[in-house]
């Protein structure tokens, strides 16, 4: 087994990295912590949190290549299989490998289409065959179906109920156990972590469902190629988490750096840049996009001796995606940044920083960096949704990820056109909206808390504890 | 105020230039005139005289920035790039690769453009703020809460569900409208209703949800209340002073769309089968026509400053404190 780390997997695990030092720098300081809980202190926050977390756990799973060596061996030396897999791949098993010939229906036994089949008696009759694997178990499924999902459905969710039960009574038990501390102090009010608990206790039932289910049935149907529709569904998460979260790291920087700049030093400085973004964002980004992506194309096309397998080509392009809309979106950020950076460089503490001779940089890094924080914060969070939505619209118009990148995007693209068909074929349509729309809710909601809790417009009369 | 105009315009000449000056760069990085021509004239006709003739055709046959050879201003003008963008500052913008004259085609399809752009932004405008009005009437009670919920899920879910499920439904369940598809006159009535009623939906949920938050933070001022001791009606106070001062903050984001409408939506044309500008752009990003792009982005960018110039004069017909200068 070789380990291979792809370009998006580097820079998430950079994310990760970045994600915890911050949370370590922030819990050493009241006042940072100030707002965080505040935003601890939002139910639906704190709930869309939860899922949210959901979503991340799985994309990180994904996140963690490798390369199975293969039996053979070449003068001694291990071979690698050229397909690129995750952790994921592996805690799935059998939602991977268990593919069928071609389109099913949601726990189906019986295939989509129609196929001519040899009875016992010798006779040939047009007929929908058996799945290969979904209900593979039952002898006859018309008559067994039913039963069967409703049995195996309950057993799953009460054993999910069992360990998502155990888990919180361990919860309970932890708080218990803690030192008592005054109410104002503690990060997760009781009214919230009950809301928590309830929430997890009915993903836990949602999830065992599902997973007993998914051991012998294809839950939410297969695909043209006779994949499993739940497992496109759930790959699909990482490179809508990729999307939403590198961009953002990418253009950050410029947005930054260019913003507070212009603000900061004014005159030509701030001509430069103004002019920059403004000729920037006047350009229809959808545009812009287009014919960025289509540029890369034909680099990567040309190039093709650059990547060693298919997923490192496909990966190049994701990471490209990113880099095109990072640099067409980073100049909304980088105008707000700049307007706020020029009413503070007016504040009587930074003329006090200046008249005693603080040199730029420091009052730059030191006054003026943490006071715009709160907006980065904001708006990074609020961009996210916005971009893990432009994915999918992206690859419909063909300017998006690489069509071998299994995305919401891709999926919706390969699926539209089965709408034409009788019965129609509606369940991978379906599937990818709706783990989007949860998906994009959650982090919408998240972002509402956030900026409920960092927004300064709104009078607070609460000190630091 | 005319003083204010004039600069601002000439304003906008480098930023066309900078603009020019992109897309060109974004072309020419990885695709010289020479994989032009290639792609052009086809795999099997491809021969160096072949290709020096195509480009000799189109004018392709010069240096792409800069003319050491040429004399004085000759260097600079002698070039690509020149050539191909000065002509674009009076609207001339030349043929596309399969020899059409591309102002004409856009005059031709700007019309369908606007048969679905126009309705959907007004049509839009009037249902956003009023469902944003009904919020903040309601507001901090059920109904509102119910209603900024509601947004909330709207906009969580993705344009390409509103355009696939509504076409589903309406077209192939109810048989009402034909699914795509476009003809002119008043015959454009029944396939323009679809893409509007979907375009609307759409925007419904960020759109009023953005207009609440505009209005409540108008309402907790200090004027509203003035008006309300002297026993103003709750709904005259909300459309008399509310609305009128919360102009400015709507017209900020409104004003600059009106003139991209031209450029139509990408999406919902090429979805509907009309024969806008948007689907004739992304024709030209498939085949990589590059006189055709250019010539939106340029387009895009004229629009997209005479937006900004016109949300400034917005506001001095809304705000008569505002003065030009």
């Amino acid at each position: 087994m070789m380990p291979v780390i792809l370009w998006t997997d580097a820079l998430i695990f950079l994310l990760i990295a970045v994600g915890v030092v911050s949370v370590w720098w922030i819990r050493r300081r009241p006042h940072l912590m100030l707002p965080w809980q505040r935003v601890a202190k939002s139910r639906v926050g704190m709930v869309s949190l939860l899922v949210l977390s959901l979503f991340i756990i799985v994309g990180v799973l994904d996140t963690l290549h490798y390369r199975a060596a293969l039996p053979e061996k070449n003068n001694g030396q291990t071979v690698y299989s050229p397909e690129v897999l995750s952790v994921f791949d592996v805690l799935a098993g059998g939602l991977r490998s268990r593919t069928e010939k071609t389109y099913s229906a949601p726990l189906a036994a019986y295939l989509y289409a129609k196929e001519s089949l040899e009875t016992t008696d010798g006779k040939v009759m047009r007929n929908y065959p058996r799945l290969k694997f979904g209900g593979a178990h039952l002898a006859d499924p018309e008559r067994e179906l039913v039963g069967d999902v409703v049995k195996r459905g309950v057993v799953g969710a009460l054993g999910g109920l069992l360990v998502g039960g155990l888990f919180a009574w361990l919860v309970g038990w932890v708080r218990r156990s803690l030192p008592k501390r005054d109410d104002s102090g503690q990060l997760c009010p009781p009214y919230t972590l009950r809301a928590l608990l309830i929430t997890a206790l009915v993903i836990a039932a949602f999830v065992g469902t599902v997973a007993n289910l998914a051991s012998v049935y294809h839950v939410l149907g297969t695909d043209k190629v006779g994949q499993d529709v739940l497992y496109l569904s759930l790959k699909s998460i990482r490179t809508g988490l990729v999307i939403g979260t590198v961009t953002t790291l990418v253009m950050l920087p410029f947005a930054l750096l260019l913003g507070v700049a212009a603000g900061y030093f004014r005159g030509w400085v701030d001509d430069v840049i103004q002019y920059i973004y403004t000729v920037l964002s006047s350009i229809p980004s959808v545009l812009l996009i287009a014919a960025a992506v289509l540029m890369m194309q034909v680099v990567i096309e040309k190039h093709a001796d650059w990547f060693e397998t298919a997923a490192a080509r496909a990966d190049v392009r994701l990471l490209c995606l990113c880099l095109i809309l990072g640099v067409t979106s980073w100049t909304g950020l980088c105008r707000l940044l700049r307007g706020e950076t020029l009413k503070l460089r007016e504040m009587e503490y930074i003329q006090a920083a200046q008249a005693f001779g603080v040199s730029s940089f420091r009052v730059l890094t030191r006054h003026i960096l943490p006071n715009v924080m709160h907006i980065v914060l904001i708006s990074v969070v609020m961009d996210f949704s916005a971009l893990v939505l432009a994915e999918a619209v992206l690859s419909y118009v063909g300017v998006g990820v690489d069509p071998t990148t299994i995305s919401f995007g891709t999926m919706i693209n390969a699926a539209r056109l089965e709408m034409g068909r009788d019965p129609m074929v509606w369940w991978a349509l379906a599937s990818a909206f709706g783990f989007m729309l949860v998906l994009v809710l959650a982090a919408n909601l998240f972002a509402d808390a956030v900026r409920d809790a960092f927004d300064p417009r709104l009078n607070r009369t609460e000190s630091a504890t | 105020m005319i003083a204010y105009l004039i600069r601002r315009i000439l304003y906008a000449i480098p930023i066309l230039i900078g603009v020019n000056l992109l897309t060109f760069a974004l072309f020419f990085v990885v695709n010289t005139p020479d994989d032009m021509a290639r792609m052009q004239l086809g795999i099997k006709r491809v021969t160096p005289e072949a290709i020096a003739k195509w480009k000799e055709q189109h004018g392709y046959d010069k240096p792409l920035l800069f003319s050491a050879k040429a004399v004085g201003s000759g260097k600079l003008t002698d070039t690509i790039f020149f050539e191909k963008s000065a002509s674009m500052f009076v609207l001339d913008f030349g043929y596309s690769d399969d020899g059409r004259n591309i102002s004409r085609e856009i005059q031709t399809r700007m019309m369908p453009s606007l048969a679905i752009a126009l309705p959907t932004f007004f049509v839009g405008l009037l249902i956003y703020i009023t469902f944003a009005l009904l919020m903040t009437l309601f507001r901090a009670t059920a109904l509102d809460i119910a209603g900024v919920a509601l947004c909330v899920v709207l906009m969580s879910v993705s344009g390409l569900f509103y355009i696939i499920g509504g076409q589903f439904m309406v077209s192939k369940l109810w048989h009402w409208v034909p699914i795509s598809g476009y003809a002119g006159g008043l015959d454009s009535i029944k396939f323009v209703v679809l893409p509007v009623i979907i375009g609307v939906a759409g925007g419904v949920g960020s759109s009023s949800r953005w207009y609440r938050t505009i209005f409540l933070e108008e309402i907790g001022k200090d004027y509203v209340r003035t008006a309300r001791a002297k026993g103003v009606s709750e709904l005259r106070v909300l459309f008399r002073h509310v609305l009128k001062n919360a102009m400015i903050p709507i017209l900020t984001g409104v004003v600059v769309v009106i003139p991209l409408l031209f450029m139509g939506s990408l999406l919902t044309e090429s979805f509907f089968g009309i024969p806008g500008l948007g689907s004739y752009t992304i024709d030209a990003i498939n085949a990589q026509d590059f006189g055709v792009v250019r010539a939106m982005v340029f387009l895009g960018s004229v629009l997209y400053i005479a937006g900004l110039i016109l949300t400034d004069v917005s506001y001095t017909v809304v705000d008569p404190r505002v003065r030009l200068q």
